[in-house]
């Protein structure tokens, strides 16, 4: 039994007071541009995944509670949280920092585009 | 030459107490070199080693386990067979695989215990008896053994099931495969195993992929805990794992991995002498021979690597048979186990090349991997042997996701595989 807290109402409860939303970080790139979504972005978008043995980054819905999307730091193998952070916000630096693989590839790829923006 | 299994094979060893069995299989050292390897030694991967010997002579291959054989979903699943699914790709390989279960003891010479008592899969709202009444048309096309049953006859095949029509999802009715039925999963994969062996293939176990190493756009060779083994046919049949794998070939896949619980009863005596599904409440059960209930359900709904799943899942299940089969309820549950599931979001499998060539996937089997491992083993074993698709598993390939070309059995087989 996971045991979820919600960042936004501060609720705390167990699984089924949640909703699993699946990977996070996920962006439509048709809400980007539109005119020039290739077969292969849609793809991805729609269905290549993210699927880490070990820290991986999600989405959850605090269903009973403030209802509100959030995201969270879960390890697939401990199923232990690592941390609860809003809809429009990237994880703890601290928590990036232990990201492997195509996760770490993500945050070096966002945090540089942000710090160039 | 291995000795043949028979009933002089038995009497002569009940003779010397069972003390001079032969091994099933060899445990050899990795050659330095094979004409193809499959990794992961489950009932798909055992399969397609087992027809690459036979069907296509390729003898000098390996399986690479990283536990033991027939130790992941292999072991874990509630051993369902059919072959009724909705869209046209599905029966073909599925049917496939069913047909070659029929004679598979024979075929192995190992008893798979294959035990077509039929499959029964209740309709308890209209949708879903709408639902199962298209599948009924689709599968009559295609030639399948497949019938609607009445809300009467479901009782008379399941006496157990409650006919009340007052309870909250009554039985409408059900539709019923009388061909398809049950295995024994671990024989499954000891009879591959067995016959894959005599043949020459190389099973090893024990043994961690840890990377696949390529030169250009081809493999040629893969790294494990024990050693380097050279190849230019790498075949990843790896179920829950097949995202880590495939990322040691920069492959990323449409897979998410989740477990799947599975649990069983105190034996009792013989109450259900078919596979019961009941979708819309959402769980499956049977009996074994041994007499225990064997019932699952779904998936946890979050990914998932530790083979142990969430007491919800579970609760949801057995709540949904309770209220099916109202005798159950005083049952104690002996064990209760779960399985990493790789699931893709059409819910059907994966059987195909990759764009880095040499490399072959067949994954995504999701939940309901078990009744296709014959059929699964046939196509891909065909596939890597000639390097092209085999046209039951042409329409599997990965290209599907960003042509668009999806196989939707998510909403064909409601929940349950």
């Amino acid at each position: 039994m996971l045991v979820v807290k919600c960042p936004v109402c501060g609720a705390e409860g167990d699984e089924t007071d949640f909703h699993a939303g699946g990977q996070a970080h996920v962006r439509r790139p048709a809400s980007h541009d539109p005119a020039h979504v290739s077969d292969e972005e849609q793809r991805d978008y729609l269905f290549i995944r993210i699927n880490p043995k070990g820290l991986h980054f999600e989405r959850w819905r605090c269903d009973r509670g403030c209802g509100k999307w959030f995201h969270a730091a879960r390890d697939t193998v401990t199923l232990e949280f690592k941390a609860f952070y809003g809809i429009t916000e990237l994880p703890p630096a601290d928590v990036i920092a232990e990201a492997k693989g195509q996760w770490a590839e993500y945050f070096a790829k966002r945090l540089k585009a942000e710090k160039q923006a | 030459m291995k000795p043949r299994y028979s009933l002089f094979s038995l009497a002569r060893n009940a003779m010397n107490y069972h003390k001079d069995w032969e091994r099933a299989w060899r445990s050899p050292n990795p050659k330095p070199e094979y004409d193809a390897v499959i990794i992961g030694a489950g009932g798909h991967g055992l399969a397609s080693a087992y027809y690459l010997a036979k069907n296509h002579k390729m003898t000098n291959i390996a399986v690479i386990e990283k536990g033991w054989l027939g130790g992941g979903n292999t072991g874990r699943n509630t051993t369902i067979i059919r072959s009724n699914y909705l869209q046209d790709p599905s029966i073909a390989i599925y049917e496939l695989a069913r047909s070659l279960y029929e004679d598979l003891s024979q075929d192995l010479n190992y008893n798979v215990m294959f035990s077509p008592r039929g499959v029964l899969m209740l309709c308890q709202t209209q949708h879903e008896f709408r639902a199962f009444q298209r599948t009924a048309h689709a599968n009559r096309l295609a030639g399948l053994d497949c019938r609607m049953v009445t809300p009467q006859e479901v009782k008379e095949i399941v006496p157990i099931v409650n006919d009340d029509p007052n309870c909250r999802y009554p039985i409408l009715g059900a539709y019923y495969q009388p061909r398809g039925g049950t295995g024994r999963h671990d024989a499954v994969a000891w009879g591959y195993a067995r016959g894959a062996d005599a043949m020459g293939v190389d099973i090893i176990q024990n043994c961690e992929v840890t990377g696949i190493q390529r030169d250009g756009g081809r493999v040629t060779g893969i790294e494990t805990t024990r050693g380097v083994i050279r190849t230019r046919k790498i075949g990843v049949v790896t179920a829950g794992h097949v995202s880590t794998i495939m990322d040691m070939a920069g492959v990323r896949m449409p897979i998410e991995s989740q477990c799947l619980q599975a649990l069983v009863s105190e034996p009792i005596k013989p109450v259900i002498d078919c596979v019961v599904m009941a979708n819309t409440v959402h769980g499956y059960i049977s009996q074994s021979d041994k007499g225990e209930l064997v019932i699952g359900g779904g998936t946890d709904p979050y990914n998932n690597y530790s083979q142990r799943g969430s007491f919800p899942a579970l609760e949801h299940t057995v709540t949904a048979l309770v209220e099916t089969f109202p005798i159950i309820s005083r049952l104690r549950m002996l064990r209760l186990w779960g399985g990493i599931v790789d699931m893709t979001g059409d819910r059907s499998p994966i059987i195909s090349k990759t764009p880095v060539e040499g490399l072959y996937v067949n994954c995504g089997w999701g939940t309901g991997g078990f009744k296709a491992i014959p059929g699964s083993g046939w196509v891909f074993a065909d596939t890597i042997a000639n390097d092209r698709p085999h046209p039951i598993a042409e329409p599997f390939g990965l290209n599907r996701f960003q042509e668009g070309r999806l196989i939707d059995e998510s909403v064909a087989a409601a929940v349950a595989h």
